[in-house]
């Protein structure tokens, strides 16, 4: 590996992080299509450099790493299927709310300020008991 | 063993299946101790003799994992106990319940729960005996929660399944740390030669808090009060045989090979043992509802065994399986007679009870023999055990056994004296009188009582044989020199010559048992001045406020926990998440890394023209705020990546890249042509700063890693290996391939499920809430309602013929040359995209008849196929074949199973791609207008509906 490629998959790695930092979807789907980038450049460079690996193009010594390769291959295609994930999430967003940001999360807000979700706790103790006072009080070893 | 198990777990399953067994369910039940029962006559003579009866199955070897069972003295006790008074209690069960009620459940349980208990007794490997231990936590909470339509009993049930399943996790890792140190887990083998050492003493202390919690003792013991709500027959076989003897055994077991070894567990069981004796008798005495103080009694009880087993010297350990059986005795039968009483008056409560008349003397007679056998009077079994335990104390060679002798004796004056609340509440000593005179509103956990009935004989026969036999060994004790000494010679590793007598003239113990029977009288006469003092203990924190703290101070905890640490920001859990991922290997990095100086600056110039056009593009999608544009320059960096693996030397990476980012900005496009053209919302400097920190910190410490990596080279066994097997082993030429579809196929086979499963989840995500899709429609018009021109169509259906014939013609020829599944199937998506210019979705909708997940379904399947038919022939997963085939113009063709692998994989490509046009590629054809004003989804949802209909 060369200093060149050491410093463009550190780069792509410091921009696709600047970009999935952010708040909207889009901005964070191209974020990671380029940390992927950095990924795939440095696993493919950590295997030698060399002919294209297939028998018969040279001398086996000369061939590039293969192992690498294939790793990255199935890197790249599910990269794929993630990013078509990701759009299809964003695509959702913007059905529910006309916009891809990614939203605070309130009900997390509520618990750290104290509000916790206990009163569902109640409610749902309520509507159990509802449904016992509903249903005829079985004998003690009812099976249902 | 393995046997008598076996047929526990085989009826308790059968009971459960059939639920609505009614009671016959109770016979059938009875199969399971009676068998046990059987099988351990037929093998007591062994015991008797000092033998030991082993089976060992292989489980997991590698772990020291074995059903490791044994069977020897203690052993038999513990068993005849089980098993004795299961049959006792599955014979009472038959009356208990009422005849219509359906049985199947709670007799399967009880089952399981004998089966599991006994598998704790008899095993004699840790692990193997945490297992059993834990079986008997659940069927007890399952137990325990049997009327679970009513939430006390819900609740009991949850506070015995978290009391002793924190206790049991504590064990485990007191088992783990012993079976380590002592490097087996077998359990005779470490008490035959105990480890020692501070692990082995911890290790002993978490086991200690394991046994407490299951015996209930101080300050783990509220949840078996609680667990009353439990019917009679559950809580008979639980308090007398079961569950809560699991930690007394255990405790008898390591005792007299650790009590000394292991710095301080000694005073700790002790203490403990002793608190748990008094406390709980001074709560007993508290008591009005006689199940109640039944329940405190246990726990009393308990304590007394602690004490004798925890001191582990052999007289001691004599007394407690002296005690542990007459215990087993006296409490089933209490508890029946507290069940019989419930069933026949409609109240446990003393104060409510009504007078028990002419028809109730054979129920009076058997609860005051067994409550006198409680209390240690003489002529019962009880006395027998007690002054054993006396006896023992006496002649322990222990610091303070004076002190502990006095804490035994004034338990025991307390035990006598609830015994004699127990009795005088039953003749109606404690009744208030009621307006009516009628028994007060029946509790509700009792079953319906409509009327005062004494018991029938069959309900009453169990106990009273119970009765019998505590008055039997009462008188004869010498009965039981054989199995009760054996038990303790296994435990003590030792012989102990057991002479159980009833009178060995006049010495210390007997009058220390003087001392206890008749202290007992004298604080039950002045009970009105006792009950006063004891007012003082109801003012004072009880462990049930301790458990309910705990719980909630856990639940608050994890509140604040969990609003520190999941704050909701995506940003901050990413930033964490990144800093964490950096910093950490990163500082390894520093302490320790490998520096050869720098590696060469530059392989090839090309290289840098490429990386130019790649981090200019990257930078350009970082900044730009339009949406699309950002997508496009993404795009290009793809194919700067293409470039860059061109000139690695790795041509199927270019293709597929190459193929891949083609496919992408199509998708960019389609999925976000919706969304605001602009991003807006600028971020404030603060954030920004921030951010720029985070990607600093992650691009130079990736950079630090790279060079690391570079410097470190390492011999290239691996690669050398696979590109000569390449051909030979692989019928290949293109090593990626033959890595991709056989060396590494089952990683490929993960790999496409992964796609499979992101394609699903795609359409999901787009299409929820829409209709299915109907029939393709014939369509005339172009995306945008523009119409059709004839040029194009031709040109396209041209191009695509010819886009897929590539795309075939890639996935043949991969094995050997570039190409292969992955690349094929995105060059055939390619064609998709082009008809999907050309004519929208309707278009490629026509372009296969099935349905687009058929095709992914049909990929995975015929890959899963490839890859498991060969274990049909006996071959391993993946197995390669080949034919040699000659075929009309192609000539000779090798045709590999491989290739067959690799059409699955380019089929779940395609099913991809024409998924992913399923679910983005849907209105284009008709909301292609960017500009008008949001619509609430639901409304759109209509819309759509309106216009399908309409076409």
């Amino acid at each position: 590996m060369s200093v060149l490629l050491a410093g463009a998959a550190a780069a792509l790695f410091a921009i696709g992080t600047y970009l999935v930092l952010q708040r909207k979807l889009s901005r964070i789907i191209i974020g990671i299509g380029l940390l992927t980038h950095g990924g795939n450049l440095l696993l493919l460079t950590a295997g030698r450099r060399g002919l294209p690996a297939l028998i018969g193009e040279g001398d086996p010594s000369e061939l590039s790493d293969p192992v690498p390769q294939a790793l990255t291959l199935t890197a790249i295609v599910i990269t794929f299927g993630v990013t078509a994930l990701l759009l299809a999430l964003a695509y959702r967003s913007w059905l529910l709310s006309r916009d891809d940001e990614v939203e605070h999360d309130l009900s997390d807000l509520d618990i750290l300020l104290g509000r916790g979700s206990h009163e569902d706790d109640a409610d749902l103790l309520e509507r159990l008991e509802q449904l016992d006072d509903a249903e005829p009080p079985a004998s003690g070893t009812d099976p249902t | 063993m393995g046997f008598v198990l076996i047929v526990h777990a085989v009826v308790g399953t059968g009971l459960l299946l059939r639920a609505r067994t009614g009671r016959a369910a109770t016979l059938v039940a009875l199969l399971a101790p009676v068998t046990a029962l059987v099988w351990w006559a037929a093998n007591l003579g062994t015991v008797l003799d000092g033998g030991v009866v082993t089976e060992v199955h292989r489980w997991v070897p590698t772990l020291d994992l074995a059903v490791d069972l044994r069977f020897d003295g203690f052993a038999a006790l513990m068993v005849l106990i089980v098993s004795g008074i299961g049959v006792a209690v599955f014979a009472y069960s038959w009356s208990y319940f009422d005849a219509a009620a359906p049985l199947g459940r709670v007799m399967g349980l009880l089952t399981l729960f004998s089966g599991a208990m006994l598998g704790v007794v008899l095993a004699d490997n840790l692990i193997l005996l945490y297992g059993f231990w834990e079986l008997t936590s659940v069927t007890s909470f399952l137990l325990i929660g049997d009327r679970y339509r009513d939430a006390a009993a819900r609740s009991a049930a949850l506070q015995a399944i978290l009391v002793t399943g924190a206790g049991g996790v504590a064990m485990l890792f007191g088992f783990v740390i012993l079976g380590v140190e002592a490097g087996t887990y077998r359990l005779s083998t470490i008490l035959a030669d105990p480890p020692a050492g501070a692990a082995v003493t911890a290790a002993l202390l978490l086991i200690a808090v394991g046994a407490f919690t299951k015996s209930a003792q101080y300050p783990f013991h509220s949840w078996l009060p609680a667990a009353m709500v439990a019917p009679t027959p559950i809580s008979t076989y639980l308090h007398s045989a079961t569950m809560v003897k699991a930690g007394v055994y255990l405790v008898a077991r390591l005792a007299p090979a650790f009590a000394v070894v292991a710095t301080g567990w000694r005073p700790l069981v002790v203490v403990v043992g002793l608190v748990s004796m008094v406390a709980g008798a001074l709560r007993a005495l508290r008591q009005h509802d006689l199940k109640l103080l039944l329940a405190y009694g246990t726990i009393s009880q308990l304590g007394f065994m602690m004490v004798l087993f925890g001191v582990g010297l052999e007289a001691t350990s004599l007394a407690g399986c002296a005690v542990i059986l007459g215990h087993a005795l006296f409490k089933a039968t209490l508890f029946m007679v507290v069940g019989i009483v419930d069933h026949g008056t409609g109240t446990r409560d003393v104060r409510h009870l009504p007078a028990l008349g002419r028809e109730w003397r054979t129920t009076r007679a058997v609860a005051v023999v067994a409550a006198a056998s409680m209390a240690g009077v003489p002529l019962t079994f009880g006395f027998i055990a007690k002054e054993l335990g006396f006896q023992g104390m006496l002649d322990a060679s222990m610091t303070g056994n004076g002190v502990v002798l006095g804490v035994l004796v004034f338990g025991s004056a307390l035990t006598a004296a609830y015994a004699a609340r127990f009795v005088a509440g039953l003749y109606g000593a404690y009744r208030v009188a009621t307006p009516t005179g009628a028994p007060a509103a029946a509790d509700p956990t009792s079953p319906a009582a409509p009327r005062l009935h004494a018991p029938s004989r069959s309900f009453l026969a169990p106990a009273a044989v119970l009765s019998v036999l505590t008055l039997v060994f009462g008188v004869a004790p010498a009965l039981l020199d054989g199995l009760v000494g054996e038990a303790a010679s296994s435990l003590a590793g030792v012989v102990v010559d057991a002479h159980l007598a009833l009178w060995h003239g006049i010495t210390t113990a007997l009058g220390l048992s003087a001392i206890a029977v008749l202290g007992g009288a004298l604080l039950f006469l002045w009970r009105s001045r006792v009950d006063r003092l004891l007012a003082v203990g109801s003012r004072l924190p009880s462990g049930n406020d301790g458990y309910h703290a705990s719980v909630a101070g856990l639940l608050g905890g994890a509140d604040r926990v969990t609003g520190v640490v999941q704050n909701g920001s995506m940003p901050v859990y990413l930033g964490v998440i990144l800093v964490t991922a950096m910093v950490l290997p990163g500082t390894a990095l520093l302490l320790d890394a490998p520096w050869d100086g720098w590696p060469q600056l530059v392989d090839s110039w090309v290289q840098v023209a490429l990386v130019a056009v790649l981090l200019s593009v990257a930078l350009g999608a970082a900044i730009v705020r339009h949406r699309l544009s950002a997508a496009l320059l993404l795009g290009v960096a793809g194919y700067a990546m293409a470039g860059l693996f061109v000139v690695q030397g790795a041509p199927d990476l270019a293709l597929t890249q190459a193929a891949v980012e083609t496919l992408s900005t199509v998708l960019f496009v389609l999925a976000l042509r919706r969304l605001p053209s602009r991003f807006e919302r600028r971020s404030t400097p603060v954030t920004r700063t921030l951010r720029l920190a985070v990607s600093a910190v992650v691009g130079i410490t990736v950079f630090g890693f790279a060079l690391a990596a570079s410097s470190d080279v390492q011999p290239r066994h691996v690669a050398d290996e696979i590109v000569e097997r390449a051909l030979p082993d692989g019928h290949g030429r293109n090593v990626v391939n033959v890595i991709l579809v056989d060396f590494r196929g089952l990683d490929t086979l993960g790999e496409i499920s992964v796609v499979a499963v992101a394609a699903i989840g795609a359409v999901a995500l787009a299409r929820a809430g829409r209709r299915p899709r109907g029939e393709p429609r014939p369509s005339t018009a172009g995306p945008g309602g523009t119409p059709r021109h004839a040029f194009v169509e031709v040109v396209v259906r041209a191009l695509v013929y010819i886009t897929v014939t590539v795309s075939l013609y890639l996935l043949v020829a991969g094995h050997n040359d570039p190409g292969g599944g992955f690349v094929g199937g995105l060059v055939a998506g390619a064609a998709v995209a082009l008809r999907y210019i050309a004519g929208g979705l309707d278009d490629v909708r026509r372009m296969v008849r099935t349905r687009p997940w058929s095709i992914l379904g049909a990929g995975l399947l015929l890959a899963t196929l490839t890859a498991t038919v060969p274990l049909l022939f006996g071959h391993p997963v993946l197995e390669n074949g080949s034919w040699d085939l000659a075929l009309p113009l192609l000539g000779d063709v090798t045709i590999t199973s491989a290739l067959l692998f690799d059409t699955g994989v380019y089929l779940v490509v395609v099913g991809l791609v024409f998924m992913v046009f399923e679910a983005f590629g849907g209105e284009a054809t008709r909301e292609s207008d960017q500009t008008e004003p949001p619509e609430q989804p639901d409304e759109l949802v209509e819309r759509e509906e309106r216009e399908e209909a309409r076409t």
